[in-house]
This record gives C-alpha cells, structure tokens and sequence, in this order.
C-alpha cells in the first residue's frame, strides 16, 4: 500500500478566499518570521513591534514608507504589463538606474540654472532612458529569438557598472573630496515637499495615477485586452491579429519607461545627486511586489505598501535590535513563498490517495 | 455467444448534481464486439473510466467472468485482463515501436526476446507495423497498431476501444476491423465506442446506447438502420440536414492560385502548388487524412500563420498573400479555426471577452474604450441565436463542453455577417446533435449568398455539406470536383493515394 499527493484543480474559487488567501499567507510569513527572529535570541515581540507597528503610527516614518512604496509602484505597474503578456522582465534594476542616470543627466547639465521646465524635463529624459534600455531585451528576442529573462538581468549589471563609471569619470563632483558621486542638484532639479515641513512629493501623486490608468488599461481597453490575450493563450491572439512582436515591444517599453521614471524620481526626490547604489536593488524588489499583489494594479499598490513597511522596519530594526539587512530580504521571501503557495492551494485541493499496489 | 465476460449491473456515478452514469446494465461475452452508442456527454467515457479502474462507481456491482470485483485502478483492470485503446494516443515520438511496446510491460526491454513476440502477434492479427522506426515518423494508422499490440500483449480477455477510427482512412479502418473480427472469433469480448453508426452496423453484434447518463436501448445494430440508431441517441429525429434551395453561385470570393507553403514545425507538411477557387453561395470542403497539410493550409489561408513560399491567395478580389488576418476580416471573411480552446477562444475568459478577438478590427465596440455593454449584447444574441447551452450567463470558455463552445464560436463568426467563411473541422469530437446543428448553420450561411469552406477529415460531414470536395493527399490537392461525381471509394483513394497525374489531366 503507497500513498500519493494529487492536485486535484478546484472548480470555483470563493471570492471571500480570494481576499482571504493574502492575508492568512501574511500571518503565516509572520509566524514562521516571528520563530527565526526567536531563534536568533531576540524578543519576537519586540521584533514586529519595530517592523510593523512604529512605521504605521509614527507620522514621520509613516511618510518615509510612501516614499519607498513610490518607486516599488511605478516598477511594479510596470513589470505587470511584462508578466501578464507572459514577458519577463527580470532587469527593471537596470531600467531603474538608466532613468537615474538619465533625469540626472539633465540636471547636470543644467547645473545653475533655474525654471519650472526642469523637473519635466528630467522625469521625460528618466522615462526615455528607462524605455531605450528596455528595447534592448525586446529587439533582441523580437529579431533573434534571444530569452529576455537572461539579457534583461545581464543588462543590470551593465547598467551598475555605467552608473560607476559615470559618477568617477566624467560627472563626478569636482569638489566632492574624490567621492565617487555627482554635485549635489539644485532646488530647480530636486522635488519639493507637496506641503511644510513633510517629505512627501509628486512622485508619490504620480504613483498613484499609474495605477488608475493600469486600473482602467486592463479593465477597458483593447491594449489591456490584447496583453492578457498574449500572455493566457498566444494562439488566440495571434487568431485576434494582436501582432505578438509588437506586444512585446510595447510592453517592454511601458515597463522601462516607469522604471526609468521611477529611477528618476529616486535621484531628483530622495538622494538629490548621482552615486553609486541608489537603486538599492529596488527593481528586483518590484519583482515580488508585482507577483505578492497577484499581478493586479491594486494589488501592487497594496503590495508596494507592505513591503514598505518592512523595508522602513528593517532600517530600524537594524538599528535598535542589531537585526540584520538580510533578515527583511530573508522575510520577503518567506512572504512571496507564502502568498504563492496559498494561490495555488486556491486553484489546486491537496487529495491524499491510497492506493493498492 | 460465449460465456460471459463482463457483467456491469446498477453502476451510477455522479459529478457533483449531474449524474453521469445512471443505473447502467452491460453484459459482454466472449467472442463478442459491442458498441456503446451515445452523444459527447452521454456518460460512455465515464462507463469506460470505470471499466478500466479510473474512476470508482457511487454504487452497482462489476462481474468479470461472473466473479464480484472491484476495480481501484488501471493496473487491477489489466490484472483482469482488461484492455484499453485511448482515443488519444500516449507514445513517445522519439522511440521505436518495439520501446514503446516494451515501456508498459514490466520487467521487460526490447530485446531479440520481445521482438519475436510481437512479431508473431502483429503477424496473427495482421498488424503491419515496422517496429524500429520512431514515431514520429508513423501515420495516425500505424501509431494505433502500436497502441493495439501494447494492449494485445498483456492478453487481454477484454478490449476497449475509445473511438479508433477517429484518424484512420478508410482502407485503414478495413484492416483494423479484420483484426477487431480474428480478435472476437478467438475468445475476446470487444468494447467498441464510436460516432460513426455505418461502421458500427458493419461490425458489431450488439449496441448499448446511452443518452443522459442512462441506458435507452440494447440492440442488435445490423437489424435497424443508421437513421434509426442515431435518433435512438439524441432521442427525436434532429439529425436531417435540410439541403439549401436551389440557388445561383455568384462571383469567387477565396481563391488560391499555385499556392506552396513551408512546414510548421519539424513534423509539418509543405504545400505545394494548390489552386482551389470558392465562389459565392457555395461549399467547398477539403477532405483527407489529418496531417496531410491542413493546418498549413488553414494558416494560410486565415493569414494566422504560413509562409507563403509561391502563388497568391485573393478574398474578394484583392491579392491578401502579404496581409495579416485583420485586413482579410476587413474584406468580409470569417475564420473558425481547429482548436476551441485557446485559439478561437481564451480558455479563462468569459463568453462576452472572448466576442473581441474576432471582432475588433472590423466591428464597433467602443471608440477609446472598449464598451462592455455591447461586447455583452453581442455574446448574448450569439448564444441565444445559436442555441449555446450555457451553466451561467456569462460563463469562461473551458466550463462549456466541446459541442456548445464550438457553437459558440461559429455563430460568433457568423453574427458578423461573412461573405466567406472558413472553417477547420467543423464538429470535430462534437456530438450528433451539436454537430448537425452546426453544418445546418453553415448550409444555411451559403444558401445566403456567403461563399463557405470547410476543412474537415469527417468524411460523412463531407458528403453531406459540400456541393464540391476536394483531397488534401501529402500537401497536394486534388482538383475539387462536385459531390454528386464522387463516390466514397474515389475520396478513399484520393485520401491516401492522393491524385494521380493521368487522372489529375483527364
């Protein structure tokens, strides 16, 4: 007598678990989180009380996670136009440290002077290098066949190497004591605060209306229609004549263009000059994001929050209980583990068999 | 008859409210071959199912020689001596005949041993096969010997067959049945399933028909006639086609001219020289062996795929070899292509998304955003307009059975109001009922004026839809002739030896 494991498909899918799935994979993430933190002889109490209650009441670190949540949405919107058309973009890192390198670029250049025109200027030139950057994977699969997920990762590192160079070479700051870092950006390229005293800006606002227009993209518009036809069922868009080259040219493109918008976002409103390391893996993050919010637009808004509020958790965590880094990096997998292990639990029933030899 | 075999008595088996088996009796003897009759869903798979230890019964007792069993498992059906030929085939293409004969017995490999075993069998049940070629290279016929021996081999006092002559052509139909006739004369009791009733009247001695889940009649099949076996099926007589009245053919609406097209994939077919014209108010059906370069032709034709080597394909006049299959809609053509799923429709959305992938480019819905209310309209007259039995209102694709989908997807093509349309087999694993409706349909699209190509290898749908037929033989075609110059034996030739040069001339 042998016993087998089936996944057995369910048919219907209540929409109370669907809601539900997410949550019970949080409390999951966080019990087993709540043991290693345990096991490393911390107080686990203690723990969630730093990584989740202080950054949700306090008013100043409350603002710091919609800080770091902005880029995580912009990517993430993003990246889910890539995975739900069955696209992978693994290099939104790099797209993100283009866009950087690009809005900066203009405020280098435009060093000294002053105008409203600036920061559109910088956020066009962000999203531009963002969506020249994202091109590359796209011509290389659409005229070679070549897989996007590895020349899209390998690009990352290109990127990083750019940005090394450009901030030691030729933008760097010639009165930064042989700091690898560019000068230090004006007012007129730096977002202000939207009001007195806070730190919140405009790219928070921005974050937001992409996930409207990515709302009302998949929900009403043929584009939207046509991303998901190619990624569930390749066949049948070619039958709807959705040209699949195209597709993936465009997808690439929006992907890019606000990561590259995000990057510039990051430079401009939160580090104010180039230097090595402002993506601070962001882009690889958004990865998770886009799949933790099940690849919805308003999941990924609610995703980008969560996974904000570990990250501004685990700087404080880091300082007050000697945590480390790894540790938040270690939990966000666990989530992502969690969260994918409940969605297919919710499509699959789990069906202990005997059987008889 | 011989002694019993196989007695199934009370077998019920629910899926959930629908009972899919309902108190079903069967008896089997030796020596003798058995149809089971019955439209897609009538519960003959799942009486199979059972038989071969897949699924387990709710209640009802299975006798095998007249001992009690039960049956948990395909491996405790073959210990029976239960066999089973699946409709679909389950080979490994890049193994020969004999590893694929040797993979299912175990503690055997194929050896000198083995060879010469399957090679006495194949000889006494006149089963051609040569068995070190790999698969891949095998026609539909010879895959299915191989199926037959593998069964054959673990001698089997019982064979099921689930549709074999779904793929075969006729002549191979032939040689399968004299197999089918030395296996019953030497002990065997046979199962039979089919949808084709004239082959079950030729070879069967007794036919259990099922409909809803329950047994509605045992008979002998050779003593009633086809008309009256199919009505037995579907219950009333749904099953007459009403021939188009009279009517003039206008001007050509499809027409390919020294079409050559490249292979899809490794096991393609490339097209070579075909030129077909379809004129309005009429149907062309293109018969032959699936594989014989339908699906290149399909794709070329629809503009989904295919790459034109030669020659032009013109819808309504216009040269459309270089444009995509939007451009050829925009000309007043509709396309039905083979697979429901997934490529006539997204298997996971709902009716209503799925109107929008062959609508799109030609029909309004919605200038900046797409206007679900009318993309709804669309899906709702469709289903109510072709009889799409639905378990909601607006269900995914895949919860539709094959026959309601398929309705669906016609009459979504046919609600654009096409000037020609172009359909890869029709009622492919579609049930009587569903399939009738189906080629009424199309019937009734050309009586209208629409010219209507059907590619199909069911070759009694041939016979009843075209006005003319033309072969599809090794990516040749044969000149299409009208239906009342051909007789079966002629498409049967044509099929698998495709046209000759001198008969090509005449």
């Amino acid at each position: 007598m042998s016993f087998n494991l089936a996944l057995v498909p369910r048919r219907e899918v209540s929409l109370l678990r669907q809601v539900l799935t997410p949550v019970l994979a949080l409390v999951v993430a966080l019990l087993i989180g709540g043991l290693i933190v345990w096991m490393m002889g911390r107080s686990p109490a203690k723990a969630f009380d730093v990584f989740l209650r202080e950054p949700l009441t306090d008013p100043w670190a409350l603002q710091e996670v919609l800080l770091k949540s902005t880029p995580l949405m912009l990517i993430s919107i993003g990246l889910i136009f890539c995975f739900r058309a069955n696209r992978w973009n693994i290099g939104a890192e790099g797209q993100f440290l283009l866009g950087g390198m690009f809005g900066g670029g203009v405020a280098i250049a435009t060093h000294g002077l002053s105008g409203p025109w600036i920061l559109p200027l910088m956020m066009l030139a962000g999203a531009l290098g963002g969506m020249l950057y994202a091109a590359i994977p796209a011509a290389l699969r659409n005229r070679f066949g070549i897989s996007e997920i590895l020349t899209s990762l390998m690009l990352v590192y290109v990127a990083e190497l750019l940005l090394d160079y450009l901030v030691r070479g030729p933008w760097r700051d010639p009165k930064g004591f042989n700091f690898p870092q560019s000068v230090p950006f004006t007012d007129a390229a730096q977002l202000q605060p939207l009001f007195e005293g806070g730190r919140l800006h405009a790219g928070f606002v921005l974050a937001l209306l992409a996930v409207l227009v990515a709302i009302l993209v998949f929900r009403r518009s043929l584009f939207g229609f046509a991303v998901k036809a190619s990624g569930e069922a390749p066949r049948a868009a070619n039958f709807a004549g959705f040209n699949e080259k195209r597709i993936t040219l465009v997808v690439f493109l929006i992907s890019g263009g606000l990561a590259g918008l995000a990057g510039m976002i990051e430079v401009s409103g939160q580090v104010g000059q180039l230097r090595p390391g402002f993506g601070q893996g962001l882009g690889f993050t958004a990865i998770i994001v886009a799949f933790l919010g099940r690849l919805s637009p308003v999941g990924a808004m609610l995703s980008s929050f969560v996974i904000a509020v570990l990250l501004i958790g685990a700087e404080s965590a880091q300082v007050s209980l000697k945590l480390p880094f790894d540790l938040t990096r270690f939990f966000m997998g666990l989530l992502l583990i969690a969260v994918l292990a409940g969605e297919s639990l919710n499509r699959y029933r789990l069906e202990f068999r005997k059987e008889t030899a | 008859m011989g002694p019993e075999r196989i007695r199934l008595s009370g077998i019920t088996k629910a899926f959930g409210a629908l009972k899919a088996n309902d108190h079903v009796d069967l008896t089997l003897h030796a020596g003798e071959i058995h149809a089971l009759l019955g439209e897609n869903g009538a519960g003959k798979s799942t009486l199979m199912k059972i038989l071969y230890g897949l699924l387990r019964p709710d209640s009802g007792e299975i006798r095998i020689n007249g001992q009690r069993v039960s049956l948990p498992s395909p491996q405790a059906a073959r210990a029976q001596g239960i066999g089973m030929v699946f409709q679909h085939f389950s080979l490994f293409e890049d193994f020969t005949a004999l590893e694929n004969i040797a993979i299912p017995l175990e503690g055997r490999i194929a050896d000198a041993a083995l060879r010469a075993q399957v090679e006495a069998k194949a000889r006494h049940f006149g089963l051609a096969i040569d068995l070190d070629r790999p698969v891949h290279t095998l026609s539909a016929g010879e895959r299915q010997r191989i199926e037959i021996l593998r069964a054959l081999m673990q001698e089997p006092q019982v064979l099921i067959l689930d549709e074999p002559t779904s793929v075969l052509t006729p002549d191979e139909a032939e040689a399968l049945f004299a197999t089918l006739d030395t296996l019953a004369e030497e002990g065997a009791g046979i199962l039979f399933i089919s949808h084709k009733l004239e082959e079950v009247r030729r070879l069967c001695s007794r036919a259990t028909i099922l409909r809803g889940g329950k047994v509605v009649a045992e008979t002998d099949p050779r003593a009633v006639s086809a008309a009256e076996l199919a009505a037995l099926m579907v219950g009333e007589g749904v099953l007459d086609l009403r021939p188009a009245a009279a009517h003039a053919l206008g001007e050509p609406l499809l027409h390919l001219d020294g079409l050559s097209v490249a292979p899809e994939g490794v096991h393609g077919v490339a097209l070579q020289d075909i030129h077909l014209t379809v004129q309005a108010g009429e149907v062309v059906a293109i018969a032959g062996v699936a594989g014989n370069g339908q699906s290149e032709l399909y794709a070329a034709i629809s503009g989904e795929g295919g790459r034109v080597t030669a020659g032009r394909v013109t819808m309504a006049g216009q040269d459309v070899t270089r444009r995509d299959i939007n451009a050829r809609r925009a000309l007043g053509a509709a396309f039905v292509p083979e697979a429901r799923l997934g490529q006539a429709t997204l298997p996971q959305g709902p009716l209503s998304e799925n109107v929008i992938l062959s609508w799109h480019a030609t029909e309004s819905l919605g200038r900046w955003l797409l206007d679900k209310v009318r993309i709804g309209e669309v899906a709702r007259t469709v289903i109510s307009r072709f009889d799409v039995r639905t378990p909601s209102a607006d269900p995914q694709a895949a919860q539709l059975s094959g026959g309601n989908l398929q309705k669906y997807v016609v009459g979504r093509e046919i609600e654009r109001q096409p000037r020609l349309m172009v359909v890869d087999q029709p009622s492919w694993g579609v049930d009587a009922r569903a399939a009738t409706h189906i080629r009424q349909t199309l019937l009734d699209l050309a009586a209208k004026g629409a010219a209507v190509l059907v590619i199909s290898q069911d070759l009694d749908e041939v016979m009843v839809m075209a006005d003319r037929i033309a072969v599809m033989h090794g990516g040749n075609l044969s000149a299409a002739r009208p239906v009342s110059a051909l007789s079966r034996a002629e498409i049967g030739l044509l099929m698998t030896q495709g046209e000759s040069p001198a008969r090509g001339a005449a």
